[in-house]
């Protein structure tokens, strides 16, 4: 933790960002909160635990928070793949952001180039952890009928609050397919088939581009394991298509690329 | 005047069939490994009596997150319109905490002032509120500082306490508790004087309310009050959604060839596009503007124009926020900072 | 033509079921902007019906939603009221494509009145920017119907273009008129070759008109920026802002107070608006 908040006072003394994007202490002792920092002395209120699980890359496209100038980021895996992913949807310009990475060990490496992230983010162990891998394995191994009833279930208690989206850092789209009218996509109301649909148009919309940061079910008011569901599809994406999102800068996953030997079989 | 009587845990069955046989159905907490959510019920083996909080408030049971407002037969340019049947099935949400059923009388100020709103009102009208003191707390709950508490008794038609691990005190507080007491006779037992305040979770007040909402307009345009705070909101709608007083909504129309339907849905002020006009203006183009509204609206703006306060104090915003907002702690900032 | 049954009468009618008018005549008024004049398909409803000036409604397609514009009609012209709308989004467009004879839905009237008794022997100075023009044609409707109770009227209405003015008909009809004086504007480049009116932005314009602010009372309805630029000359003209009044336009869906949309401080604009003086707005939160 002392390792990040140095490194933090550097950048700001140094002026080489105008604000530091980490967590600092929440509420309550299991919980962290984003923080911006923008004096060396701020530093010492930046924290880095288990709780700091909100993608800070999400932060990245509100004008408020662009305003702010060059920022710094604190990062884990999912936050530099974020970032990647960003940047080959031409949402972010390289040397914008400073990623400031922390290993499991609390060791701090300063990533200032895109570069520098897909090299750090390639040498990264890949894959769920080892909870939700067992959790997906159950759902996947459900009869059909019972893999249904169980995302039924889940979505039956679905609000439509787009919490998931707010908090997703590749929900970016100034206005989102649900808002959409003319015509009216996907239904409005927060009935059994408008949560479906909305689950699975988003669920679909991150096929590919999803990094797997559990933003989305983190801030889910019901719990709903919509990582899972976005997980399943990052696995479809890469076993048909060979994309796995979040490792490179260059525009070639799944949903964004055609490739003449690209399976067809889907469009009948 | 309040009657007390005494319920035994082991008469809720008979209560409930009593309710049931009456036409009653029964909303009330019901846990699902670490989440508690109101839903029907028919055997108080399947209710939660001994939760801090549900995930989402019990206002759907008079304000569902989408109700239909209006019905249509569409054939070409021939239309069949429709009011839809008012909601008549008699309702008994049971084991409500004392900051939900106070929150009932916001939601009353919102839809019953000036102009009456049937859809709300038919479903308020048959609703009875058996509410459930509240013997714990965590650290989210602040009742107390929005002028409530663990045993408050507003909002509530019959109220329980616990009392030990088998009885409840039952606190008769209205006609409709009284409807209730008529059904439920001799399971009803005389009160033998058993303390209620001994019982109730402890919760200490963090701010006062009725000061904060006095001084918040002179906080409306001070810089450090807003923009640091809403700096790391989301802009989602997940605290206006769990709460039990957030009543805004969103009118809009479905339809296919030969049905439509024009539905009233829960929105946020919140939200980026909840004031956005057509023509592209948007008078609240920043998300501290946003907060602030809500803030403002809970705590000045409706007890000003309503005589209600917006907020009950149940935490339920603050456990849902995903960046940690925390109303009740940016409260008692805002209480504290010099005007 | 097209028919729609009357929704069963039930004990109390829901303040969200509208009445159903029958489109009576459309008028292109500008690109993408249209006027409609509505009828009561119900007598009964028609006989109950009673609006003032600055009030506005919920208009509806059923199964597409519902619109909010004033009323553009005077309340002095029995038996109909006027709606003008552009086409901008779903329902706007929907209601585009109705013809005359087609049942769409209203609900209203909403909302507080010009209080234009209060003003009967002032001068009257209407200053309005392109779409902005419906609302304060209802106004100046109603109180040339009322001529002689009011002294100098006069109007300063610009739009971006000449197609872009809406009531071309009646701007001729108050230009002839020897009882209004009329100042049509449009910005610079948007005059055509036989444009007889002004070229200039519309603060420009009353600023060269150079109204008295004597006994008078200013309606202004425009953009925002229009107003913005408007308000300080008729400051230098000398108008107090409780002489100044404006409706507001923020976006709304019940029209009664509940929805939250239109809440700016402790005020719903639906209603304790839409009209405001500029002395009330003043106190108010400039969320609008």
């Amino acid at each position: 933790m002392e390792a990040l908040r140095q490194r933090a006072r550097e950048l700001l003394a140094a002026g080489t960002v105008q604000a530091v994007l980490g967590y600092a202490a929440g509420s309550e002792p299991d919980r962290a909160r984003p923080c911006f920092v923008r004096t060396a002395a701020e530093a010492d209120g930046l924290i880095w635990n288990e709780h700091c699980r909100q993608n800070l890359a999400t932060y990245l496209q509100k004008p408020e928070v662009r305003a702010l100038g060059r920022l710094a980021l604190v990062a884990r895996r999912s936050t530099l793949r974020a970032l990647l992913q960003l940047a080959a949807e031409n949402q972010l310009a390289d040397g914008r952001v400073v990623a400031l990475f922390v290993a499991d060990d609390g060791a701090v490496t300063e990533l200032p180039t895109l570069a520098a992230i897909e090299e750090l983010v390639a040498r990264l162990p890949r894959g769920l952890s080892d909870a939700d891998r067992q959790e997906l394995d159950r759902i996947a191994a459900l009869p059909l009928g019972e893999r249904q009833a169980y995302w039924a279930g889940e979505f039956a208690r679905c609000i439509k609050c787009y919490a998931c989206r707010a908090a997703c850092p590749l929900c970016y789209c100034a206005r989102c397919i649900t808002e959409a009218n003319q015509p009216q996509w996907i239904p409005v109301s927060s009935d059994p088939l408008g949560n479906l649909e909305w689950n699975i148009a988003r669920a679909m919309h991150l096929a590919g581009r999803c990094v797997d940061c559990g933003s989305c079910s983190d801030a889910c008011p019901e719990g709903i394991r919509l990582d899972l569901l976005n997980h399943v599809l990052a696995e479809e994406a890469r076993t048909q298509f060979g994309a796995e999102p979040g490792y490179s800068v260059r525009k070639d996953y799944a949903l964004a690329s055609f490739k003449p030997d690209d399976k067809q079989e889907y469009i009948r | 005047m309040t009657e007390q009587r005494i319920l035994s845990r082991q008469n809720l069955g008979p209560l409930f069939e009593r309710l049931a046989a009456d036409g009653r159905r029964i909303l009330a907490p019901v846990r699902h490994g670490d989440r508690v959510g109101f839903e029907r019920v028919t055997r108080p083996d399947e209710v939660a009596l001994d939760y801090v909080q549900t995930r989402t408030s019990a206002k759907s049971a008079v304000f569902p997150p989408y109700e239909p407002l209006l019905q249509f037969a569409l054939q070409g340019k021939d239309v069949q319109v429709a009011e839809p049947a008012p909601d008549a099935a008699p309702t008994v949400l049971f084991g409500v905490h004392p900051c939900d059923a106070a929150s009932f009388a916001t939601l009353e100020a919102v839809f019953t002032w000036d102009t009456p709103d049937l859809p709300f009102e038919s479903k308020r009208a048959n609703l009875t509120i058996i509410g459930l003191s509240c013997t714990q707390g965590d650290a989210y709950c602040f009742c107390t500082s929005v002028g409530g508490g663990p045993g408050d008794p507003r909002g509530s038609d019959i109220l329980l306490t616990p009392i030990g691990a088998t009885h409840f005190l039952a606190e008769i507080l209205t006609e409709r508790g009284q409807a209730v007491a008529r059904l439920a006779g001799e399971l009803l037992e005389p009160h033998r004087g058993n303390g209620k305040d001994a019982a109730l979770a402890q919760i200490p007040p963090r701010f006062d309310a009725r000061q904060l909402g006095a001084k918040l307009p002179a906080l409306f345009n001070h810089p450090a009050a807003w923009q640091e705070q809403a700096l790391r909101c989301l802009g989602c709608g997940a605290c206006a959604f769990v709460c039990p007083t957030c009543s805004c909504f969103d009118i809009t129309d479905e339809r296919d060839r030969y049905h439509g339907v024009r539905l009233r849905c829960w929105d946020s002020c919140g939200l980026a596009l909840f004031t956005l006009h057509a023509s592209g203006h948007n008078p609240r183009t920043k998300q501290s503007e946003r907060w602030r509204q809500r803030v403002m609206h809970k705590f000045a703006y409706q007890p000003e124009r309503l005589g209600v306060l917006g907020c009950v104090g149940c935490g339920r915003c603050s456990r849902a926020c995903p960046v940690d907002m925390n109303l009740a702690q940016h409260a008692q900032q805002l209480a504290e900072t010099a005007v | 033509m097209s028919t729609i049954a009357a929704p069963a009468a039930p004990a109390r009618r829901s303040l969200y079921t509208p009445y159903r008018m029958r489109i009576a005549k459309v008028t292109d008024e500008a690109p993408a902007v249209k006027t409609f004049r509505l009828e009561f398909v119900d007598p009964a409803d028609a006989a109950a019906f009673d609006f003032k000036a600055g009030q506005f409604g919920e208009y509806s397609v059923y199964g597409e939603g519902e619109s909010t514009f004033c009323i553009a009609s005077p309340p002095t012209r029995k038996g109909y009221i006027e709606c003008t709308f552009r086409q901008v989004g779903r329902v706007t467009s929907a209601l585009a494509d109705r013809d005359e004879g087609d049942i769409i839905g209203f609900r209203g009237p909403y909302g507080n009145i010009f209080p234009i008794e209060q003003w009967h022997g002032k001068n009257l100075l209407f200053i309005a920017g392109g779409i902005a023009l419906p609302p304060m044609r209802c106004v100046i409707w109603n109180c040339l119907d009322l001529r002689d109770r009011y002294k100098d009227v006069t109007i300063v209405y610009g739009a971006r273009t000449v197609a872009d003015l809406v009531y071309k008909h009646e701007l001729a009809e108050w230009d002839a008129r020897p009882d209004v004086n009329l100042y049509t504007t449009v910005d610079p480049g948007g005059q055509t070759p036989d444009w007889k009116g002004r070229v200039g932005f519309v603060p420009t314009v009353v600023e060269q008109v150079g109204p008295s602010a004597a006994d008078t009372i200013a309606i202004v309805c425009g953009p925002p920026i229009m107003i913005k630029l408007t308000l300080p000359v008729l400051t230098k003209l000398g108008f107090q802002p409780e002489n100044i009044f404006t409706t507001l336009e923020n976006r709304m869906k019940c029209g009664v107070g509940k929805c939250g949309r239109c809440n700016v401080g402790k005020l719903y604009v639906c209603k304790d608006g839409p009209v405001f003086t500029f002395a009330q707005l003043r106190d108010l939160p400039a969320e609008y």
